[in-house]
């Protein structure tokens, strides 16, 4: 912004408006194959190593409907509170781009899958719903690479024909904050619920923002702009702000606001004009030929609403309520579904883990060890399960560079390991290392114990018998433990460990060694 | 008779007594186009070499076993918008001049499985544009008929080819009458099948709802024969139907033993039950006297097999010329944006920017009747005029059916001309679209409906032309179109 105004008047002028933000989110589909091939939907490979005649669109050839887009488009619509129509049809979007193969895009118009649904939010404490107007399902577009050297323009068609889906909301939004709580938000869900990756930096998410201000108290809705090309949170973040500011002082200074498209350049923090109302595209949506409508039947609708787990925010209410887990624990146990999954097979929780079949992916590695939840189900420690996974394991996650998916050992083990700590078979000490070699091993944790005789000691005849050689071989430190140096008592109990290998009850070693010197 | 004029069945059994060998057939006929074809111009490629390395193949396989179909070792040759792998496809277009599919379309497998020997690829009109086959970017295809006239179009290439004895038979498309009239103009059968009996991948489309591929042959059971190999559903065409198909020639060879038994009441009595339908609409005045006449003369024929036929109304006909077309050109405005010279095809040499290079690509690519119906297509699906025409023309789609539905509870056949008149003369109409569209009257609302009908000689006019009779059947009966088709040609050929 040219104008040069100090902090509080702009802040005085944000004050004077309303804003309302509507989104226009693209989410890929995680299915394997693409929405109208059978091309892979992999991320990457060599430029047009991805494509087929059919999503290349060459002449002669058609799509035919991949079902799991539409499956995974209703239960984005499901777990988005949206009604689902029993019938839905495609319509062709037409526009020449040279990422574009077919010349139009095989997209929805009139009769999304899914339409009127909500979010609700968390806002400074309050909750708040967003409104999902509609959730269609299309294909994605190639992608033009530009070749600084040649100066040549390269089209790449790897991407052409992946499934999305796009989720317009209405403009309840009226922050940069809100929308990114509400993003946030709305891609935890559709990582959970299993229908995309939403990797933001790999595309596989993008949104497109509807932004509009308005005087304080007005009823109307001002004249709205589109902002695209918004790559991450931040950018989204740092557009709408701008934008909001830029619409400010476009009123305050008596200039209408233009309905238009506008391009944000992350770079130099800028929005420009992409095009005005009266350039947009006439896209002449028309019904697809090439498809015949879908019509879902009862049964078929049922099955796919059964697959939509428990969402994110009825699992961290689940854990704080029925296991008395603090907030943070929560919340950072339903950050991913993997984890929540892990988390709840481990405690023995009965979830739906065995939906968890999609196409494709096969068994997922957690789902494997459902049969065993029971035995660990009622005598388990949850929170120290918590604190295991928040602390150890995913440090140790983080530490090799990988995912919850990577893990091999089964969730009941870590519940295992709990048990035995808690029952005394190991001290603190040796679960730690246990834990480290479950982890590489993928091994339960009784025989790791038994095999390398990692047992407690207890035994108080040989307990007895260190003690008494630690105080023998130390008398310095005895001596000055009597004359009251605490410090010393230390450095014996480390000796008796060391002697032990960190075996031995620290209690009972405790006992012992008090018992030993006040003898002598 | 000579080898040209030969039928399926005629040869079929030929090469299996082995009068004759699949190389030697097929040499023949490579032999007869060298000889016939620069007269005519039905063909835009010939693949010779690969024909004849072909022929020695499928006899290989026939003297194996491998082949139990009819078609084993016919040769024949396709449209040139039914995509082959390795051969060019051009859609006789400048777009598509240098284009060769790296597959081939369901049909040509089917007929490949069936022992097929292709001989090359047939000239039509531009995109299957045109009703005359003189909007080929190659060359002017003359029907075999009277070569100063049209073949008919769009699948010219295919009737000529099969009338000129330089094909056994020949795959054409349908999409508003496009291997109907055609057939009629050249005094050969042609079936265009139920929408969604033979499969549309590899079929370069022009409008996407209507198109249907089908049969060119010398007489009815060639049709059924090569209608029995290309029908069925397909998983590449979410529009084809998984429709149980009979036998059909199977149908029409029991057909032919009844017929010829002695007892002339069976005879007289054949298509007892048969209701046949004649639309007033199909030979009023607008309709040639010669045409009219003809059409009446197979009604008396009908019903001298015991079939009852009867005029009836069809008031909705007036409608059908403009809603095919708005439909039609909006599919073909959409279907064609995909020439943009970027992946495949003709493309711009010289131009400016991106947009200069789509225009330069597509106005030097297309031709003039391709340029109008993208135009006119583009222009009703436009925003303020998409309801005005292409959804109100989608509503008059939905009532035509309904009327042709509520006659087909009443009739199990309706039958009139193909054309309103026989072929024209090369040049004839080509300054008046709007004349060369009108002449689709007939043919089109079969498409708009989704209709099987079949075109077959019934006569010739003043100018010794062949006149084409249309039967038109219930949604995948073709069972009963060909039967009336076969028992016809039967009683003509008497
Ligand atoms: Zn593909």
């Amino acid at each position: 912004m040219s104008v040069n105004l100090d902090k509080a008047k702009l802040d005085y002028l944000r004050e004077k408006y309303e804003v309302a933000i509507g989104l226009e989110v693209h989410a890929e589909l995680s299915t394997k194959t693409k929405i109208f091939c059978s091309c892979t939907t992999e991320f990457g490979g060599s430029p047009n190593t991805h494509c087929c005649p059919i999503c290349m669109g060459m002449p002669g050839t058609l799509p035919v409907l991949n079902k799991k887009v539409v499956e995974y488009g209703m239960k984005a619509g499901y777990a988005t509170n949206c009604k689902i129509l029993n019938f839905t049809k495609q319509d062709r979007k037409n526009y020449f781009y040279p990422d574009l193969p077919k010349g139009y895009q095989i997209s929805q118009y009139d009769l999304p899958i899914c339409r009127e649904g909500y979010v609700e939010i968390d806002v400074q404490g309050r909750r708040k719903k967003i409104r999902i107007t509609r959730i269609h399902i299309e294909e994605d577009a190639g992608k033009l690479v530009h070749d600084e050297l040649t100066h040549r323009t390269i089209a790449d068609y790897n991407r052409a024909g992946v499934p999305l889906i796009e989720i317009v909301t209405e403009p309840d939004l009226s922050s940069a904050e809100e929308t990114i709580i509400f993003l946030e938000k709305l891609k935890s869900i559709l990582q959970f619920i299993d229908v995309s990756d939403c990797k933001m930096q790999e595309g596989s998410l993008r949104a497109d923002v509807n932004i509009s201000i308005r005087p304080k108290g007005s009823k109307n809705l001002g004249t709205r702009t589109e902002t695209k090309n918004l790559n991450s949170f931040k950018s989204i973040s740092r557009a709408i702000e701008a934008e909001i500011m830029r619409q400010i002082m476009e009123v305050e200074n008596g200039r209408e606001i233009i309905q238009e498209t506008r391009r944000w350049d992350d770079e130099k923090g800028v929005s420009y004009s992409m095009r005005s109302k009266e350039e947009e595209h006439d896209y002449r949506y028309f019904p697809e030929p090439d498809l015949p409508p879908v019509i879902f039947n009862e049964v078929w609708m049922e099955r796919v609403k059964s697959s939509v787990p428990e969402l994110p925010e009825a699992r961290k209410k689940k854990y704080m309520k029925k296991y008395n887990l603090p907030e943070y624990d929560a919340d950072i146990l339903t950050s991913s579904r993997e984890l929540s999954d892990f988390f709840e097979e481990a405690i023995g929780e009965k979830s739906r883990t065995a939906d968890r079949k999609t196409e494709g992916r096969g068994e997922s590695k957690t789902g494997k060890y459902e049969n065993n939840i029971a035995e660990v189900a009622t005598t388990v420690n949850v929170k120290a399960i918590s604190n295991w996974i928040m602390g150890d394991l995913l440090r140790i996650l983080k530490d090799r560079n990988i995912e919850i998916s990577d893990v091999t050992f089964s969730p009941k083990y870590l519940a295992k390991l709990v048990t035995m700590i808690d029952k005394g078979v190991i001290n603190a000490n040796t679960g730690k290392k246990v834990f480290e070699k479950m982890f590489d091993s993928g091994k339960d944790p009784e025989i790791i114990v038994k095999e390398e005789c990692l047992e407690i000691i207890t035994d108080e005849s040989y307990l007895l018998e260190i003690v008494k050689k630690v105080v023998e071989q130390n008398p310095k430190s005895v001596a000055d433990y009597k004359n009251g140096k605490e410090k010393s008592f230390s450095f014996l109990m480390g000796q008796l460990m060391k002697e032990t290998k960190g075996k031995a009850d620290p209690q009972l070693a405790r006992k012992y060694l008090i018992d030993v010197i006040n003898t002598l | 008779m000579e080898l040209y004029q030969y039928t399926i069945h005629e040869l079929s059994r030929m090469i299996k007594l082995k009068e004759i060998g699949v190389y030697e057939l097929t040499k023949y006929f490579l032999n007869r186009i060298k000889e016939k074809d620069s007269k005519i111009g039905a063909y835009i490629t010939i693949t010779e070499e690969e024909a004849l390395k072909r022929a020695e193949e499928v006899q290989k396989g026939i003297d194996r076993g491998e082949f139990n179909s009819l078609l084993a070792g016919i040769p024949m040759a396709l449209k040139d918008n039914i995509c082959t792998m390795g051969i060019p496809t051009t859609c006789a277009s400048r777009m598509l001049s240098n284009f060769v599919p790296p597959y081939n379309a369901t049909v040509v497998e089917k007929l490949y499985q069936n022992g097929a020997v292709l001989l090359g690829k047939l000239n039509m009109d531009e995109f299957a544009m045109g009703s005359s086959t003189e909007s080929s970017y190659f060359k002017i295809t003359k029907n075999p008929v009277d070569p100063e006239r049209v073949p008919g179009g769009s699948s010219g290439g295919s009737a000529a080819a099969v009338a000129a004895g330089e094909a056994v038979y020949a795959l054409g498309s349908d999409t508003g009458g496009s291997i109907r009239q055609p057939a009629s103009y050249c005094g050969v059968v042609g079936l265009k099948p139920t929408y969604g009996a033979v499969s549309r991948f590899g079929l370069v489309a022009y409008a996407s709802s209507f198109d249907q591929i089908g049969p060119i042959t010398k007489d009815v059971l060639d049709c059924a024969i090569v209608f029995n190999a290309i029908a069925g559903k397909d998983e590449f065409d979410a529009t084809s139907s998984d429709f149980k198909h009979p036998d059909y020639a199977e149908e029409l060879n029991n057909l032919y033993n009844r017929y010829c038994c002695e007892n002339e009441c069976i005879k007289s009595g054949i298509l007892k039950g048969i209701k046949i339908g004649i639309p007033r609409e199909f030979i009023d005045d607008g309709v040639d006297e010669d045409v009219r006449k003809a059409i009446l003369k197979a009604a008396k024929i009908f019903e001298s097999l015991g079939a009852e036929c009867e005029e009836f109304s069809l008031p909705i006909m007036e409608y059908v010329i403009p809603t095919y077309y708005i439909i039609a050109f909006a599919e073909a405005s959409s279907n064609l944006a995909r020439y943009d010279g970027i992946k495949f095809g003709y493309r711009a040499e010289k131009f400016e920017d991106l947009m200069d290079f789509y225009k330069t690509t597509r106005s030097e690519g297309f031709g003039i009747e391709v340029k109008r119906r993208i135009l006119l297509g583009t222009y009703v699906l436009s925003s303020g005029y998409y309801d005005a025409y292409y959804k109100k023309a989608l509503k008059a789609r939905t009532l035509i059916s309904r009327d042709f539905n509520k006659a087909f509870e009443k009739y199990n056949v309706i039958m009139g001309p193909v054309t309103p008149d026989t072929a024209f003369k090369i040049g004839e109409k080509t300054d008046d679209p709007i004349k060369m569209y009108m002449g689709d009257i007939f043919t089109v609302p079969v498409n708009i409906v989704g209709l099987p009908a079949i075109s077959i000689p019934c006569g010739k006019d003043r100018n010794n032309l062949p006149i084409g009779l249309q039967l038109i059947g219930k949604h995948f009966d073709e069972k009963t179109i060909l039967k009336a088709a076969f028992l016809f040609e039967k009683v003509v050929l008497e």
